[in-house]
């Protein structure tokens, strides 16, 4: 009889025991992820899960430098054409399968050549990867490539088992990263667990975590307040008060790489032929109309970072001969009357229907009408406005960019000709001149030049202008210690531990 | 004209006196129409009452809460609530009142048509009509209104469509009914034309059942547009409407559920008096019922 | 019988393809397509053209048409653009969610509707009346999702009672499963009430005309037996058949409280699908929803032919 109460209570404590060890973090993104394909993702909190299910041959640090992780060392050559790389020594993929030579092979020429690969263009430069041996590649490029090494720090070089690529890989990832895949429900929940072989084991405290997505960012916040979730993606700016004064929450904070900005129609079709699209003059008008601090506090509780370059001040590419104009509606009504404008002048202004962004715009509007530019709001769906922005049915488009690390990621696309991002068509062959240089270059300095050439020109041109640097925000319960935010807005788990 | 009408059965005066002394006897239906009163007086007056321009911003006073000078507090950009209640009422009731306008503008003569011709149009129409209301009516009405584009009139138009197909079988059983009356097939013997057979003996007879239903349904109209607003396809800023407002609100609901609160109760009133004023409609228009 | 049931499942068949032709329709006509919907970080014009090809988005709407159906008809409803899994397994996964969530409205509306019915019938043209009627509609008034909002910050937030969303499979933990739905079950259920507080009313009002009513009263028997054996006993067939009825609105209903409770069911995914353009979603929600629906309003209808024999032979 006593031996087995004894024996019970042993059974009891042990399972309590390991429910103590078997820790969950519970983490709230803002929207469920798209596939679980590293060559076919496309959302923001897709990279996130990536982030503890994939690992990348190279990771970022919180003030942008390129360190290793799966490679553990990269040279470029002199010309910019071969980039080498060693690779760490005994990884393995979830499925068993080890990390060599062969599988970074295997990996590019996927992204490569995948029928619905949406890497293609990130590694469109290389031309063949040469296995030298097991832990050292030679990509060979077509031509310079400097954005290629940032873009091997996100989704083109995650690295998959190639034993896993004739599967269903979205149904079911297998990757090399410190979490292993276990379970979805679609617009419910995404469950990883521990991969007990991870290189870096020992940095990963936690047995298991799930992404919850939950849109509604107060409803987000109240799983937090309720405990029900530790920790949460894109907590609302105007929510921070509250975190901050419940007893057992914390709040975190980094400054992020992308932006809000309004673009103009300069050279798409019919609409393009507006004063504002033709006249820079205007654009300098309404960007002077506009106090960006005051929109910041008004909005964002001042938590964001007022804006006026394609870089956010982070970066090392920041030029300080430029900061945040300050609002001057007198200058701004100057502008105006030198472009010949008198008693006011219209612009129609669409943006995405979004409470945030209304409160944006509404703003702008209220700003404006002092200067004399009376604006139209038209609130479309974030698809719709896409596609009318691509098809040159706007003026001006209220629109944004998640940012990337590399400075090429966040102008080329959006102001070279027939760049995939110029909505408004704005062309001008000195900037694809500039900008195509930069991408040439590998040697930093050289490209702060050129970037810092390519900006003059455009803060006169105003293709488009920018209002702020998006924060990235986080509630996190105090049962969490370890969480480091980054600009780039991924959720790193290393290090990250839970406590009861 | 005048002959016709004494003697026909639902233009002559005393059933419509029955169906209005029972409809004042019914104390909650009263409620409901002192409700609806209410708001529609409001959202009339808004342009005479003295109450600050709904969309005056002011940057030094975001998310007040009440107090003398802003009696429901002010808003994310420092509007003043109480302003914007009462213009966002005019919105609020147009949304509920055009959008089954359009439902009975489009349903009630395809009602008809199927009810009174019968055979292959009745086939097809009510065919129509079903697949329709297999669709929940707010999965058709995001759908038509993502499709339409964001804006109040297009949120209208939207439920107006969504609500179509509940007054084309309305009128229809109704028309089956009244077209077998004596009084229609006489109508038929004197040789008058189908125009006006429907349009004098079934147009009118179908109406009562209709009114019910559109009174019930301008109060799920109301709630409709709030929800389109509230998931972003309505009311576009700065204009306010209550669905617009709650919208914003549940953002702040920490900081100011003051916010909420307003246009919450007052969705909540109207919709109460409309649903209230329509059950005692259908209660005083039931011959049973006495 | 038989050729009742045999006709209505006719009937059915064209209502069904209308369906699938009009939601296919609307969806194309939808401005913006999946590829874009998912561009916010990736809209490459040349990904975009080679995606939109992948997916056959530049065939003729009809050929579209077809190829869907002509899978539809092989199980095959497609994936999601978006998340690339198959339609099937999402439905798979989302159905027994959005039937827990409508078993226990029914539960919650049942619980207020039906007693509200009996007393306002009984006491009818008291206050009582009125306010049962007041009572039952207000539910109906009030906006779900405001509703909603305001139970996760009262009963989550402040008093820590239930948890503010989400979804635990019934199998997985009973109870938390169903306290994590009481919140939505309660809110979506009280919309229902009213509807069925007035069909009990009128069909309690028609029982207690009826003679054996008045016979029972007259042998003496108690006014609470009377009412809950003899009276309320016949007035259950036209409000369970309404229940059945009921299901088409508690689908419709669902849409804004999964979305406010994030509960991964049919109403969240078909509001997600149609935002982010995935149409094969969109297309074998609506359908399956229709089905159902479809399905509902048959069983209603032979559960009326059943419990009332009259009916039968007509």
């Amino acid at each position: 009889m006593n031996i087995r109460r004894t024996l019970l209570l042993a059974a009891l404590l042990g399972t309590s025991a390991m429910a103590a060890q078997a820790q969950t973090l519970r983490i709230g993104l803002e929207s469920d992820p798209d596939a679980l394909d590293p060559d076919k993702s496309r959302t923001f909190v897709g990279r996130i899960v990536f982030t503890a299910l994939c690992d990348k041959l190279i990771d970022v640090t919180p003030d942008l430098k390129l360190v290793p992780q799966l490679a553990t060392e990269w040279s470029v050559s002199e010309d910019g054409k071969t980039v080498d790389m060693t690779l760490r020594e005994g990884v393995v993929f979830h499925d068993g399968t080890p990390f060599d030579g062969e599988a970074v092979k295997a990996n590019i020429e996927r992204s490569q050549t995948l029928e619905d690969s949406v890497r293609k263009s990130e590694v469109s430069s290389i031309t063949e990867v040469e296995v030298v041996d097991p832990t050292h590649v030679r990509l060979r490029l077509s031509a310079p490539d400097a954005p290629l090494l940032a873009q091997l720090a996100d989704r083109s070089g995650m690295m998959m088992s190639p034993a896993a690529f004739d599967d269903d890989f979205s149904a079911q990832p297998v990757c090399s990263g410190p979490f292993k895949f276990k379970n979805r429900v679609a617009q419910d929940k995404i469950e990883l667990e521990k991969f007990a072989d991870y290189w870096n084991a020992d940095q990963i405290k936690v047995d298991a975590v799930s992404y919850l997505p939950i849109p509604d960012s107060t409803v987000r916040l109240a799983n937090l307040q309720s405990g029900d979730l530790d920790l949460i993606n894109r907590l609302a700016a105007t929510d921070v008060e509250a975190v901050k004064s419940a007893g057992n929450l914390k709040y975190e904070r980094a400054d992020g790489l992308g932006y809000q900005g309004i673009t103009f129609n300069t050279n798409n079709g019919a609409k393009a032929d507006n004063p504002f699209g033709q006249d820079p003059k205007l654009r300098q008008a309404l960007s002077l109309a506009i106090d960006r601090n005051a929109i910041n506090q008004v909005v964002f509780a001042g938590l964001n970072a007022p804006a006026s370059q394609f870089v956010p001040a982070v970066s090392p590419f920041f030029d300080p001969a430029y900061p945040v104009p300050e609002r001057d509606v007198e200058k701004a009504k100057a502008l105006l009357a030198e472009a010949g404008i008198e008693g006011g002048i219209d612009l129609e202004l669409q943006f995405p229907n979004r409470p945030e962004s209304q409160q944006v715009v509404q703003m702008i509007q209220a700003m404006a009408a002092e200067a004399g530019i009376n604006i139209t709001l038209t609130a479309k769906e974030f698809a719709t406005m896409l596609a009318d922005q691509a098809a040159g049915d706007f003026q001006a488009s209220q629109v944004g960019w998640s940012g990337r690390i590399d400075p090429d990621g966040n102008i080329y696309g959006f102001v070279t000709t027939g760049g995939g991002f110029n909505d408004g068509k704005y062309s001008n062959p000195e900037i694809d001149r500039i900008l195509g240089e930069a991408r040439a270059v590998s040697d930093e300095a050289a490209r702060k030049d050129l970037y810092k050439q390519a900006n003059q020109i455009l803060q006169t041109d105003l293709p488009l202008f920018y209002l702020y640097n998006e924060a990235w925000l986080y509630g996190v319960s105090d049962k969490v210690a370890g969480f480091t935010p980054s600009p780039d807005g991924m959720i790193r788990l290393e290090g990250v531990s839970l406590s009861e | 004209m005048n002959e016709t009408a004494a003697t026909d059965p639902v233009l002559s005066k005393r059933p419509q006196s029955r169906v209005w002394r029972k409809l004042r006897g019914h104390r909650s239906a009263m409620f409901g129409a002192v409700l609806v009163g209410m708001f529609v007086l409001l959202a009339l007056a808004a342009p005479i009452l003295p109450v600050p321009d709904p969309a005056a911003v002011d940057w030094t006073a975001i998310r007040q809460p009440p107090s003398a000078a802003h009696w429901l507090g002010t808003d994310e950009l420092g509007r003043d609530q109480l302003s914007r209640m009462i213009w966002g009422a005019r919105a609020s009731l147009m949304a509920g009142v055009v959008s089954v306008g359009i439902a009975i503008v489009i349903g009630v003569p395809l009602g008809i048509i199927a009810g009174y011709f019968g055979g292959w149009t009745d086939a097809v129409i009510s065919r129509c009509t079903e697949a329709l209301l297999a669709i929940p009516f707010l999965i058709l009405a995001i759908a038509l209104a993502a499709f339409l584009g964001p804006s109040l009139t297009n949120a209208m138009i939207a439920i107006g469509i969504a609500a179509t197909p509940v007054f084309i079988r309305l009128t229809r059983g109704q028309a089956i009914n009244v077209a077998s009356e004596d009084y229609v097939e006489s109508a038929h013997a004197i040789g008058l034309s189908t125009g006006v057979i429907l349009r004098r003996y079934i147009f009118p007879n179908v109406l009562p059942p209709i009114l019910v239903q559109a009174t019930l349904t301008v109060a799920s109209a109301i709630i409709a547009e709030a929800s389109l607003s509230f998931l972003g396809l309505g009311q576009q800023p700065p204009a306010p409407s209550w669905g617009a407002m709650l919208n914003v609100a549940k953002g702040f609901m920490t900081q100011a559920p003051w916010m909420a609160l307003w246009p919450g109760i007052a969705i909540f009133l109207v919709v109460l008096g409309f649903n209230l004023l329509g059950d005692g409609l259908r209660d005083a228009l039931d011959p049973r019922e006495d | 019988m038989l050729t009742y049931l045999a006709r209505r499942v006719m009937i059915a068949i064209p209502t069904l393809i209308l369906i699938s032709i009009f939601v296919f329709a609307l969806q194309k006509m939808l401005p913006g397509d999946p590829v874009l919907a998912l561009a916010g970080d990736d809209r490459d014009p040349e990904t975009l053209a080679r995606l939109r090809e992948l997916y056959h988005l530049n065939d003729p709407i009809w050929m579209q048409y077809l190829q869907w159906v002509k899978n539809a008809l092989q199980g095959d409803l497609g994936r999601s653009i978006r998340t690339g899994l198959p339609v099937s397994d999402m439905i798979a996964q989302k159905l027994p969610v959005t039937i827990q969530l409508a078993v226990m409205s029914m539960i919650f509306a049942a619980a207020i509707g039906i007693p509200a019915g009996i007393i306002s019938a009984v006491k009818k043209g008291t206050i009582t009346d009125y306010a049962a009627n007041v009572i039952a509609l207000s539910g109906l008034s009030i906006p779900n999702f405001w509703l909603g909002i305001m139970l996760i910050l009262l009963v989550s937030v402040k008093w820590r009672l239930l948890p503010a969303s989400g979804y635990v499979p019934l199998s997985e933990d009973p109870v938390q499963s169903i306290r994590t739905m009481l919140m939505p079950a309660f809110v979506l259920g009280t919309a229902l009430a009213a509807s069925l507080m007035r069909h009990t009313r009128s069909a309690m009002l028609g029982v207690l005309r009826q003679d054996y009513v008045r016979t029972a009263r007259a042998k003496g028997l108690a006014e609470r037996r009377v009412i809950m054996h003899h009276a309320f006993r016949n007035a259950l067939t036209p409000v369970v058949t309404l229940m059945a009825l009921l299901f088409g609105e508690l689908i419709a209903g669902a849409v804004l409280t999964e979305q406010i409770f994030t509960i991964p069911g049919f109403g969240k995914m078909v509001v997600d699908a149609v935002f982010n353009r995935d149409y094969a979603v969109v297309q074998a929600v609506v359908l399956v929803t229709a089905l159902g629906f479809i399905l509902m309003n048959l069983l209603a209808d032979l559960a009326y032919v059943a419990l009332n024999p009259r009916l039968r032979t007509g």
